[in-house]
């Protein structure tokens, strides 16, 4: 694997050693022998569905644990610590985009970008020290992602790209290190993926977030600084 | 959203994105509440109201029959005597030792639904209801010499009689009469206070009255000659014998308690004349064993309403947690623990629950506002506390726990899918 000098300074926001996890012992479902992440890097894993994509992000978010290696995000080997510090650490450091439905339907708009700063103190302080509260942060993320006004709106009534949006707001509201998307663009038309993932990927940089999105489609790759396909990462990147 | 209780703010507004069958849920629950509450409620209400009727009166008497029976026509008016007692029994006891004072009763008879009671002046000097209350006039005063009337209070405010008019007494029990006496009527000389009591629901009148009334309704009651014109409140008659010739009962009161029992047992045990002694409380004790059967059937309908309307909740909460999954995983995403999934659906239950049951509470409270004066005119019976009080407290306790017993049973699979699914959607 080619590191750029500039990651090679700084030490991986998120590094896999030797990861073994699979559902039988002798047959892995994944083998990643060695990934690192610097901080800032936009990563985007590729591979058919089916690939173990999903898993992977799973155990980068501390939902589900290594049979065998460590995975080290910023500070902490989170396949190490507790069910609950695992979940404490995903609230506080991780910022998670799904591929759709994304949104609480029983809430507003801002409620469900405000979500993380319900479940971590750390994202509320976060968010309030950065734009003096935690509603002017998320107005400020909605508006740079190109949703301002109706903030109280009910959900239900956005476009399925309006919704991707309001969820990329949700990951990064209270800056967190990392965020994690699993397919957020599958299920918008073309000219809208770009679009949405140039928003996504200022927003990242704006925030100091790194970046680390999973999905099956080539022609994005460009807006990546690295793209690794899911067959590559076991056996050696 | 609340910030410092995110779970409580989210389950709010998680009922509120569900409002109709959150509220139908509820109303369930409250229909239910409410008949249990309404149940005890008049249970309670009953009882107090009957134990204050006789609270004051340390033995009744009547002729030979259960304690029970007794005490339901003698001083409840419910149902009929079926023999009397003598005059002279009557009088043997009120002069016994230790009697402090003794109430005649002879009944039988109503003026326009309402009882008439034979009785005596001593009836309004002496008789206690609500532990040692005495009975008030609210206008007027007791029989004095002569045909009179004292009115209960419901009795005089539904009938709008006042104090001196004159009512015409009939015999029977109908609520008119087919023989109705221009000869006989009384003039109104008192109207009771309301005392909450069946107290309220009689017409009273001097036993004479009553005996003149009768004899002359009925020629062949077998008066005896001369005594027809007997119309006097003077208890001697014209013809030397000195009352009528029978009663209904009587009620006494003692100087002491201590002495109860004692002239209880010779009153059971007079030679002269089969009678029956009961110690009120006591025959209370026995009717509401006998009533409480059907109190608890009608209880336990109640308690089982509860159940199924806390069982529709819970197919509400089942029936949406396939299509919550998603929610779940959301949830997960952001940091939440698969334990407060656990608690955003408990407290979902609790809350249905809790606002059921005090849906119920202002339901039973608006509805007791409302009914309190119609059941006190209907049936005597006055329902003292409209406003929710401790037992209401702990209905809404006990079924938001059951609530949240049942509520354990959604939280518990949700809590099991947010594990096995984790941050994956599963649609």
């Amino acid at each position: 694997m080619a590191d750029l000098p500039a990651e090679m300074r700084t030490p991986p926001v998120l590094a896999i050693r030797d990861l073994e996890y699979g559902w039988t012992a002798g047959r892995s479902l994944l083998d990643i022998p060695r990934l690192d992440v610097a901080a800032g890097g936009k990563l985007l894993i590729r591979g058919p569905s089916g690939s173990g994509k999903s898993t992977l992000l799973n155990l980068l978010a501390g939902i589900l644990t290594p049979r065998a290696g460590a995975i080290r995000l910023l500070d902490s080997e989170i396949s190490a610590l507790s069910a609950t510090a695992r979940d404490r650490f995903r609230g506080e450091h991780l910022g998670v985009i799904f591929q759709l439905f994304n949104l609480l339907p029983y809430l507003s708009i801002l409620d469900n970008v405000l979500l993380p700063c319900r479940f971590s103190r750390r994202r509320a302080e976060r968010a309030r020290a950065t734009d003096g509260s935690e509603d002017a942060a998320a107005a400020r993320l909605l508006a740079e992602l190109g949703l301002p006004g109706a903030m109280d709106g009910p959900v239900s009534r956005l476009s399925i790209g309006q919704q991707q949006r309001v969820a990329a707001a949700r990951a990064l509201i209270g800056a967190p290190e990392i965020v994690i998307a699993d397919e957020p663009t599958s299920a918008l038309d073309e000219d809208s993926r770009a679009a949405f993932l140039q928003l996504l990927s200022t927003e990242c940089e704006r925030a100091g977030a790194t970046l680390v999105m999973v999905s099956h489609e080539r022609s994005l790759e460009s807006l990546f600084d690295r793209v690794v396909p899911m067959s590559a990462l076991s056996g050696g990147n | 959203m609340n910030r410092r209780f995110p779970i409580a703010g989210l389950a709010l507004a998680s009922i509120a994105s569900r409002r109709t069958s959150a509220l139908l849920t509820g109303c369930a629950v409250a229909l239910s509440v409410l008949l249990v509450l309404g149940v005890q409620e008049m249970r309670q209400s009953a009882r107090d109201s009957f134990a204050s009727t006789i609270s004051g009166t340390d033995l009744l008497v009547g002729p030979r029959t259960s304690g029970v029976n007794l005490l339901l026509y003698a001083v409840f008016r419910i149902g009929q005597p079926t023999n009397n007692l003598s005059w002279q029994s009557y009088q043997h006891f009120a002069a016994a030792p230790g009697v402090a004072w003794s109430i005649p009763l002879s009944l039988g008879d109503s003026y326009r639904g309402y009882s008439v009671v034979g009785t005596t002046d001593a009836y309004f000097r002496s008789f206690r209801y609500g532990g040692q209350r005495r009975l008030e006039f609210a206008a007027g005063q007791g029989f004095g010499d002569g045909p009179a009337a004292v009115l209960g209070a419901a009795a005089a405010e539904t009938l709008g009689h006042r104090v001196g008019e004159e009512i015409i007494l009939s015999h029977g029990l109908g609520g008119t009469s087919f023989l109705e006496h221009d000869s006989h009527p009384v003039r109104i000389t008192g109207v009771l206070a309301p005392t909450g009591t069946v107290a309220d629901r009689a017409v009273y009148v001097p036993l004479a009255t009553l005996e003149a009334v009768h004899e002359s309704a009925v020629p062949s009651f077998a008066a005896p000659p001369g005594d027809a014109a007997a119309s006097s409140g003077d208890l001697s008659g014209p013809n030397g014998r000195s009352g009528p010739a029978e009663i209904t009962a009587f009620l006494l009161g003692l100087e002491s308690r201590i002495e109860v029992l004692r002239l209880q047992r010779r009153i059971n045990e007079y030679a002269a004349e089969p009678l029956t002694a009961v110690i009120p409380a006591v025959a209370l004790v026995e009717l509401w064993s006998v009533v409480g059967v059907a109190e608890n059937a009608l209880l336990a309908v109640g308690v089982l309403a509860v159940l199924t309307g806390l069982v529709g909740m819970l197919v509400a909460i089942l029936g949406t947690l396939n299509e919550r999954r998603r929610e779940m995983a959301i949830l997960r995403s952001v940091g939440a623990r698969p334990a407060q999934i656990f608690l955003l659906l408990m407290t979902e239950a609790g809350l249905l629950a809790a606002a059921g049951a005090m849906l119920g509470v202002l339901l039973k409270t608006l509805l007791l506002a409302a009914l309190r004066s119609p059941i006190q005119t209907r049936t005597g019976i006055l329902v003292e506390n409209v406003l929710p009080g401790a037992a209401d407290a702990i209905v809404v306790i006990v079924v938001t726990i059951a609530g949240l017993a049942l509520g354990a049973l959604p939280a518990w699979q949700a809590y099991r899918n947010s594990l096995a699914d984790g941050m994956t959607i599963r649609l």
